[in-house]
């Protein structure tokens, strides 16, 4: 099966002054098919932000390599790495990050004005993105700041899917959420995947939240603990009666 | 990204805090607006005073004695006192080439009277070519001719100002010329009979052409000076401008011949040419003018700075937005533009509100205040080039900053 991520022995340290730098992640090897739904797990400390940030290209590995969708990201410039995550790419953060004072549709259609795509085609590919995420239209023109904490994760998930990325790079995205909503949030996640077939990988460090995944990846002090497939995957109910 | 998108990215921008915006852009707003006022009112006053200099004739050389000094000593009696140029010294004048009229005059400070009323003023012994040499017209009657010139003839031609000295009366206090006209004065306990008014020029002080009362120069000469010899100052007219020079060094090497005097520096005269006059008072008014125009540019650096202030305050304000965008794909160009680009709009549009508060204020300090203003085009394009300028000097540092953030650090941002 094609892979989408293809870690060979990450790792990643940070000099602080001391004589020893600080080694964060030491030797991650795993990779993760096109269509799976991954969850990794740990603790905070664990090393998984810092594994997050590699994956999303946002950072490069001390050593290793990391291919995404074939392409070798380590040893890339920022600008070059600022192309993979435009094309490749779809964040959800668990703070949202939408533009205050700016419509849902604008928010949406953020990441295509870096891509250099028209107008019209930026409103086309904004309102397919907001129906896949189950985004109701009547509050396509609401403005960010009007909308509850669960819509405003649901703009941001159907931002992430505006690139048409490789992956959706989810760091708990239901972190700032209560149980009802987060449940939403995720429902609409297993929706992405079984339905539309993306590529998800989930940073949590609640149980509950990893549970919704089909395979979780545990992390510990800079190492993978363990790797399987999700026994007793949890279907997420989704509440219709969400308040825009 | 494309330009048409940053546009609407720089627009949203300024849009999402209008009130802090428009805080941040009146700054510009009155540093423009000053700047363009101020420069308005000093060059509106230069042109004034050099128009003023101008109405006191056009091409004008005025040839004036030189310091009276006794034979063997070295005592001064001062400029102007001297009575060394003659009538025929004129008369010479006149021939020179590229000479359009002269007017020899003797004048004086004299008292005049009509009937109770009398007043202190300028009497101005002429010629009829004065009329045209120094720019003055008659409004009614008219003014004394060569015949009353060689005459010797007792008539009067006055000024508004003495007009409404001597014929005001205590139930009309601005007497109309025709009031005047065919009355009988006196100057100097001499009879004169008033034959015309000259028309109001204005100014002020003791220059005011309005305050004279002019008489033939021969009149003048017999019954006020009592002396025929001398006359007090000939002002020549050139023909054109570029002849002015041409004319001056040949008016003094004639006098210089006929007063038999071989040393230039020990000339007994002097010729002062109106547009030495005119570039010294430019030059001052040139100064008053850049004195204004500093000031008002300091106001605009503050302006500038202010902007600075608020696009480092927008680009802290803004860290998680900017480590989004970065995220998202941002390059380090797109921010830097963003920003720039930000700047730039608060400063061009603060730029074009502030021309047109600067030319508003114009109009309505020449309409109200009746200082005359004059806005030019070079001031306009000055000030656009300055606040231009500033969007980007003050914009370019809080717009790298925002472009060198760490879009991990940037996200984490709380």
């Amino acid at each position: 099966m094609e892979k989408i991520i293809d870690c060979r022995n990450i790792t990643k340290s940070y000099a602080n002054g001391s004589v020893e730098p600080t080694q964060v992640l030491k030797g991650i090897t795993f990779s993760v098919a096109r269509g799976e739904f991954v969850a990794i797990m740990g603790p905070s400390g664990s090393g998984k932000s810092t594994l997050m940030h590699i994956l999303g290209a946002l950072d490069t590995p001390t050593s290793g390599d990391y291919f995404l969708d074939g392409k070798n990201v380590a040893g890339l410039s920022e600008d070059e790495l600022a192309d993979v995550r435009m094309e490749k790419i779809g964040f959800v953060f668990q703070s949202f990050n939408l533009l205050p004072r700016t419509t849902v549709l604008r928010n949406v259609a953020l990441p295509l004005i870096y891509a250099g795509i028209s107008k019209e085609q930026r409103v086309k590919i904004a309102e397919k993105a907001l129906r896949d995420s189950a985004f109701p239209e009547a509050a396509w023109q609401y403005h960010s700041n009007q909308i509850s904490g669960g819509m405003m994760q649901r703009v941001a998930i159907a931002r992430s899917l505006v690139n048409d990325p490789a992956m959706i790079l989810a760091d708990e995205p239901t972190g700032n959420l209560d149980s009802k909503t987060g449940d939403v949030v995720l429902h609409t996640f297993q929706a992405l995947n079984a339905d539309h077939g993306k590529t998800i990988v989930l940073i949590t460090h609640e149980q509950y939240v990893a549970e919704h995944a089909d395979r979780i990846i545990h992390i510990l002090d800079g190492n993978i603990v363990k790797d399987e497939k999700n026994p007793h995957k949890l279907v997420a109910r989704n509440e219709k009666n969400i308040a825009p | 990204m494309k330009f048409n998108d940053l546009i609407e990215e720089v627009y949203n921008a300024i849009t999402v805090n209008k009130v802090r915006s428009g805080l941040t852009m009146l700054g510009i707003v009155i540093g423009i607006a000053s700047v363009i006022a101020m420069v308005a009112i000093g060059q509106g006053t230069q042109a004034t005073v050099q128009a003023n200099i101008q109405s006191l004739g056009a091409n004008l050389l005025m040839v004036m004695p030189g310091a009276a000094r006794s034979f063997g000593t070295s005592v001064s009696a001062g400029f102007g006192s001297a009575e060394t140029l003659t009538p025929d010294d004129a008369t010479a004048l006149a021939a020179l080439p590229n000479v359009a009229a002269v007017a020899p005059e003797i004048s004086g400070r004299y008292q005049a009277v009509y009937g109770s009323e009398n007043t202190n003023t300028t009497v101005m012994g002429t010629v009829p070519a004065y009329l045209q040499v120094r720019n003055v017209q008659v409004d009614q009657g008219s003014f004394f001719t060569a015949t009353d010139v060689t005459n010797s003839n007792r008539v009067a031609v006055i000024g508004p100002n003495v007009l409404s000295e001597l014929f005001a009366t205590p139930t009309n206090a601005s007497p109309t010329p025709d009031m005047a006209i065919g009355k009988n004065i006196l100057i100097k306990g001499n009879i004169f009979t008033v034959i015309g008014v000259t028309v109001a020029k204005g100014g002020s002080g003791f220059a005011s052409q309005d305050n004279n009362i002019y008489v033939p120069l021969t009149a003048a000469q017999h019954y006020l000076v009592g002396s025929m010899g001398y006359v007090s100052e000939i002002d020549i007219e050139v023909q054109a401008e570029q002849a002015m020079s041409t004319v001056e060094q040949a008016a003094t090497s004639l006098l210089l011949e006929r007063h038999g005097i071989s040393d230039p520096t020990q000339a007994d005269f002097n010729i002062v040419n109106q547009a030495d006059i005119v570039s010294a008072v430019s030059a001052t008014t040139g100064t008053f003018t850049t004195l204004l125009a500093s000031i008002a540019a300091i106001s605009l650096l503050v302006g500038g700075i202010g902007i600075m202030n608020m696009m480092l305050t927008t680009v802290t304000e803004r860290t998680r937005e900017i480590g989004l965008r970065k995220a998202i794909g941002a390059k380090e160009r797109d921010i830097t533009l963003q920003f720039l680009g930000e700047s730039l709009a608060l400063t061009f549009s603060g730029g074009v509100l502030g021309v047109l508060l600067g030319w508003g204020i114009a109009l309505g300090m020449a309409y109200f205040a009746s200082t005359a203003t004059q806005v030019s085009l070079g001031s306009v394009i000055l000030a656009f080039g300055v606040s231009a300028l500033i969007g980007i000097a003050f914009g370019y540092y809080p717009a790298r900053r925002a472009a060198k953030m760490n879009p991990i650090e940037a996200l984490r941002y709380e």
